[in-house]
Formats: structure tokens, sequence, C-alpha cells
């Protein structure tokens, strides 16, 4: 069984229909990489699978280990191992991110029927990841993403991502916005969170992102649907040809 | 029959008539309903008081009888019935007490446990028979042996005009008089009992005082009053009131507190209220109009007052400081959260009258369901008080587009060298800040909770550390039902 079955999705958002008909099935422990213009419905895709409020589906199913996750509350899909990188994450003032860590983790455990951290236990357990996915303590005691830098942001995630340890990873244009030496970061903690019970989804414009975190497969999303897919090599072809070819096809 | 000087004497002394100069029967548990002069002897004769404190509660309630009910507070409410209400009541019988937290409403209770109070700690919430709670009494009494061994004096203001009157009488309305404003009237005419507090010359209070160990304390009345007095170089931090929800059968709760700071001494005055707000309509809720003052008299004094507010159907209150000593600094921290049908009209006054003295206030409102609340401030630096600062920042949260927030801030300066800083904001919840935490496996409610502590932050960290933990529960729980 896949660990994520995606069978001719469709979705509007504001009345406009933006997902056509999406077909994708994701594995256990592998990387595919989404990519695609502007307005293709990347980022309605991420939210349509996290369960954003605003975003219709109007056809088709999503299964997550054989389950319908469209019938989920966003916090049960969560808890049920769904995380989504945001593109631009936001601030939570006064919140520091050891706190919000913890008040996530523990509602996952809770839904698990696993026993919850305690305070002293959990910051054991977060100092140890953090260490580990290059976030500063001083990052921890900061309210979450307030006056961080980009990269400084996209660190957090990933860092969440190591926290909650989910089952499927959506990064939405995890690279957008970061320097070289900070997207090699990122890029290193994703890599460090590849594993066989986990698999990924990568939303990227770019190709470059894809040289330090190598897909299995690439996905090519235009106007709502997936028109091509194919090996790691499809990007570097993207790179060199852009996109106007589905265009002139759709024309 | 023609009445003699025999008769008048055993009419007397059968009931004491004459001896206080009204009908009522001194032996009664309770005064009968209403208010009148007779009432205010009738408590004044209750608690043994001298002549000075009765003559004063008297010219109060004949003041009271003239002063028109305030209308310019931004809230709604019926006319009150003055004479619908108790103003006596003796303590409780024991036998009457429940027996075990199994007699206490398991509503209550619910409450209790999702503030985290412990066990013991419940059982005297719920006025559980006092030898079955050994342990808090013996708590309580090694609390008064450190506290008698520094001179400082900790206990009802009642015991406190027996016990050192001069100093009561000093200080009792020195602050806040009686023709201060209705409310405040009506309590020095009627007051039951409150705190009294002493620290001496240099005497650094060892421990946060609380009412929870003032034992021998009568019911908290409807009508508290407290004094605070601390002597040169001295430090005390005080906690009024506590995060279970407190529910009273008299509706009017209209406190009066008083504080005195003298040379280098410091107040710390720390409240978390959470009367019965009344029901989802806002039906049977507790009226808090409070008057709060604090007076630096002293140089270098420091007042600070920090609130949690989130019951009571209505809350009236404006805690404030005057500011006479040069270099005296006054702090008004606050949150206050208005949730189904309450209303809140809250701030505070901060009056620079030294030189060099300086305020800070944080306010945080937290407004939902279609509950109403403002903020109203007054700065007012007078024409002698050179190098005066003041600093305010009020926020506004709004959650669900029923409620209200508003700000009325006034600026009061008659002397050009003042500092006076003003931000203010407004925001609701964002709808991205909400999707991020679902995301992460938060629940709505807790997402709520977890955000409004985020914005009331710099005021908790203002708060003991006993009251800061069931602060943060109690907030979570007063948003409760708010979203979605």
């Amino acid at each position: 069984m896949a660990l994520l079955e995606i069978n001719d999705l469709c979705a509007t958002v504001d009345g406009k229909e933006i997902l056509k008909g999406i077909n994708l099935s994701l594995d256990s422990g592998q990387v595919h990489a989404i990519m695609g213009p502007n307005g293709s419905g990347k980022s309605t895709l991420s939210y349509v699978l996290s369960g954003r409020a605003g975003y219709e589906v109007t056809g088709g199913e999503v299964l997550l280990d054989g389950k319908n996750l469209l019938e989920m509350d966003p916090e049960e899909r969560a808890c049920e191992g769904v995380f989504l990188g945001f593109q631009y994450p936001v601030e939570i003032p006064g919140v520091p991110g050891t706190t919000f860590l913890k008040t996530a983790v523990n509602a996952v455990r809770r839904y698990r029927g696993e026993s919850e951290f305690d305070a002293m236990q959990f910051v054991k357990f977060v100092r140890a990841k953090a260490k580990e996915f290059n976030v500063s303590d001083d990052m921890l005691k900061r309210a979450v993403n307030s006056g961080f830098s980009g990269g400084e942001k996209k660190r957090n995630e990933i860092l969440q991502m190591a926290v909650l340890e989910p089952r499927l990873a959506i990064l939405d244009e995890t690279d957008s916005g970061l320097d070289i030496d900070a997207l090699k970061l990122v890029a290193a903690g994703v890599n460090a969170m590849r594993g066989p019970e986990r698999a990924m989804l990568m939303i990227t414009h770019y190709q470059r992102l894809l040289d330090y975190v190598v897909p299995d497969m690439v996905h090519v999303l235009f106007e709502g649907q997936i028109v091509k897919s194919g090996p790691k090599e499809l990007a570097l072809e993207l790179e060199k040809e852009g996109y106007c070819q589905f265009f002139e096809t759709a024309a | 029959m023609v009445a003699n000087a025999e008769t008048i004497e055993q009419v007397q002394s059968v009931t004491e008539k004459y001896k206080y100069g009204f009908v009522t029967d001194i032996e009664m548990d309770h005064a009968p309903k209403g208010l009148s002069e007779d009432i205010v002897r009738f408590i004044s004769a209750k608690k043994d008081e001298p002549e000075w404190l009765l003559e004063w509660r008297l010219k109060a309630y004949r003041h009271w009888l003239t002063m028109p009910e305030p209308e310019w507070a931004k809230i709604s409410h019926p006319p009150i019935d003055y004479q619908d209400s108790y103003y006596y009541a003796a303590p409780k019988s024991p036998d009457d007490a429940p027996k075990s937290l199994d007699e206490v409403d398991p509503k209550l209770l619910e409450t209790y446990e999702k503030l985290g109070i412990p066990l013991k700690e419940q059982e005297m919430l719920a006025g559980v028979a006092v030898d079955a709670v050994f342990d808090s009494v013996s708590v309580a009494t090694t609390y008064k042996k450190k506290l008698e061994e520094k001179g400082i004096i900790f206990c009802a203001i009642s015991e406190a005009v027996q016990r050192c009157p001069e100093l009561v009488q000093k200080y009792l309305g020195s602050v806040v008089p009686y023709a201060d404003n209705k409310h405040s009237c009506l309590n020095s005419a009627v007051y039951t009992d409150g705190s009294f507090v002493y620290i001496p010359k240099g005497v650094r209070c060892p421990m946060e005082l609380s009412t929870y160990f003032r034992i021998n304390a009568e019911n908290t009345g409807q009508f508290e009053r407290t004094l605070i007095i601390a002597d040169e170089g001295s430090y005390v931090s005080y906690l009024e009131g506590c995060t279970a929800p407190m529910r009273d059968e008299n509706q009017l709760h209209a406190a009066v507190v008083e504080l005195i700071a003298l040379d280098d001494a410091e107040i710390k005055y720390s409240t978390v209220q959470n009367w019965y707000p009344g029901d989802e309509n806002g039906k049977g809720g507790i009226y808090n109009f409070v008057t709060k003052r604090g007076a630096c008299r002293g140089r270098n004094s420091k007042i600070s007052w920090t609130q949690i507010e989130t019951g009571s159907a209505i809350t009236w209150k404006y805690p404030s400081c005057i500011l006479e000593g040069d270099n005296s600094v006054g702090e008004f921290y606050s949150v206050a959260i208005t949730n189904n049908m309450q209303q809140a009209d809250t701030g505070t006054k901060m009056i620079h009258i030294g030189r060099n003295t300086s305020s800070t206030i944080i306010s945080k409102g937290i407004s939902a369901g279609r509950a109403d609340q403002t903020y109203r401030g007054l700065v007012k630096i007078m024409p002698k008080a050179s190098g005066a600062r003041n600093y305010t920042q009020c926020d506004s949260l709004l959650i669900g587009d029923e409620c209200g927030a508003h700000t009325v801030p006034y600026i009061e300066s008659r002397n050009a060298s003042a500092k006076v800083e003003h931000e203010a904001t407004t925001a609701k919840i964002s709808e991205d800040q909400m999707f991020y935490c679902l995301q992460r496996g938060i629940s709505e409610e807790e997402a709520v909770a977890l955000i409004v502590n985020g914005f009331c932050r710099e005021v908790m960290q203002q708060l003991p550390m006993e009251f800061a933990v069931e602060a943060q529960k109690l907030i979570g729980i007063s948003l409760e039902g708010s979203v979605g």
C-alpha cells in the first residue's frame, strides 16, 4: 500500500477551479518533487492536503496509509502524520518556540495514546534535536519566528519536522528566499529526515534545491494537473527549457 | 402607664436598643435586608468599633445618599436596587460547610481540575470544614510566626482596628476619601472586612502575602476594604483573589484598596479575578466596581499593580498611582478578558506630582463572544512635576466578529519637560496563525490559549510564580467556546 495516494483530486478556491484532477502516488521512503509555473496550483495542493479552510474539494480522494485524509480536520491530519513546511512561516508573538513545540508534540502524543512530555523532559528532547539541526538555544527561547531571518524561519520549519517526526512531509518552496549557505543547511536538514518510514513531497520553483535533496521522481504541475513525470533528470531539463513547452501544448 | 427610669433600664438591658442607638437586635446573625443608618450602626457594633470609625461610616453613608449614579463608563446594567441585599452576614457555621468534596457542585470541581488546583486547596476553596483540612491551618500558623518575628502586621482589618487603631485611623480614607465616588462611599459605610498590612521600616516581607493565609477572616465580603502601609525602606508583595471561580449571592462587589508607600518603600499588588461572569446571556453575574489607589508618598517609592481580570459580568476599576514623592514610580500591568456578554471598563490613572516621577502602563484587552471592553486611562502631569516620564501601551485582541474593544486614553500635561509616550494596537487572531497551530496538531481551543498567552506575555511575566501558572490556564478556560 502506498503511503500517499491521490486520485483525481479536484479543488476550488474562491469559486475558481485550481486543481483539475491530480493523480499521484508516494511510497514510504520516497522523495518526490513537484515543479511548475506560478499559478499552477502547487501551494493549493499543499493546502488541500493539509486541510486549510477556504480550499474546497470538489472531487477525488486522498488516502494516507489507506485512511481517508479529506474527512479529517487539519489537526487530526497532523496527528496522523502530515507535516507542512510553510513557504512563509507566520510569527506568533510572545510564544516561545519551546512552548509551541511542546504543545504540538504533546497534542500528537495524546492523540496516539502515548505519555506526554513534562517541561524538563521536553527541554532535553528538543535541545538535542536543535543541536542536530543547527538551531541555537536562543532561537528556541525567542517567540516563534519573531524577528527570524528567512533562513532561520526555514531552519525552524525543519526542526519542527524533526521534532514531530511525520509520515508525510510536504515542503512548500522550502528554498525560497535562501542564499546558498542557508540552502545547504536546510537541505542537510531535509536529507537527515529522509528514511524508510517517511515520504516527502517537495514543492519547488527552482531546480537548485534538487541538487542537494535528490528526488526519486519529479512531477510537473501545470494548470491544475500533473502533465509530466520522470526521474531527477527531468528537473534539469525544465531548468534548461522552462515551462514553455506546456504552454504551447495547452494552446 | 408612665415610663419611669426603671422601666427604661429594663428595656435597654433586654434589647440594647439605646446603647447603640438603633433598633436591630445585635445578637442576630444577619442584618435584615436593606440599607439604612441602622444597618451601618449594626455593622459597626458587631465589630465593636471605636466611635471615630462609626462616625466616619455614618458620614459616608449620609454623603452616599446625596450622590448620583456615575454614568460615564461604557457599561450598561439595570439600576441597582440597594435595598435588595444583605449588608451583613455572620460567617457560616462549620455545621453548614460541606464535609468533603463529594458534597460540592461537580461543575465547580471540574473547573478546579482544569486549573490544576491541588486537592487540598480545592477543599479550602469549597469551604470544606476546617478540621478536615488540617495541613492548611498549620501552614497558615507557620506563616504567622514568621511574620510576627519581623514585626509585620498582617490581619483582618477589623482586627487591626483593635490592635493598632492609630495606624488605621491615620491612613484609612487618606488615599480614597469616602466621597471619591458613589461605590467607594458605599464601601466606606458598610465594608465588613478586608486585609490590613503594615511593614515596618527597612523590612522586606519574606513571602508573598495572600488572603488565603489570613486566618480568622470572615466571609470575603462584597465590600472588602484593604489597607496596606509600607514604611520607609520596606517591601511587600500581596496577592489578591484566586483563579478559582467565585460565586456570591450578592451581585454588587464594591471593594476599596488603599496602598501607602513611604520613602524608599515598594508595594507590589497582584490580582487574579475570576468572579462568576453570569451565563452565556450575561444573566446573574457579579458586578465588580472597585476603587484601588496607591499613594507613593515617599521619595523613591514604588507601587505596581498587576491584574488579570477574567470574571464578573461587569468590571469597572482603575487601579491608580499618585506619584507624590520625588523619583517615585507607578506601574500598571493588566490583562482583561471579556467573553460571551461580559462588559469591562477598566484602566488606570497615573498622577505625576513630584519631580522625576515615572509611570508604565501595559494593558492587554482580549474581547470575544459578544463582549465589550474599554481601556480608559489618564496620565496627568501636574505643573511642578518636572522630568516626568510615562510609557503607555494598550493592545486589544478581538476574537470573532461580534465583540468590541475601545481605547480612551487621556493625557493632561501641565509641565513642558514631561515625556509621554503612547502606543496602541488592535488585532484579530490571524487565520494564518490559527492554521499554523492546527497544522502542528494543536486543537483550536489550545491554539487560542497559546496565542492569547503570547499576546499577554509582558503582563504575565509580572505575576508572582504561584499565580502565573494558574493564570495561564485560566486564560485558556476563559476563552472556551470563543472560536468556531
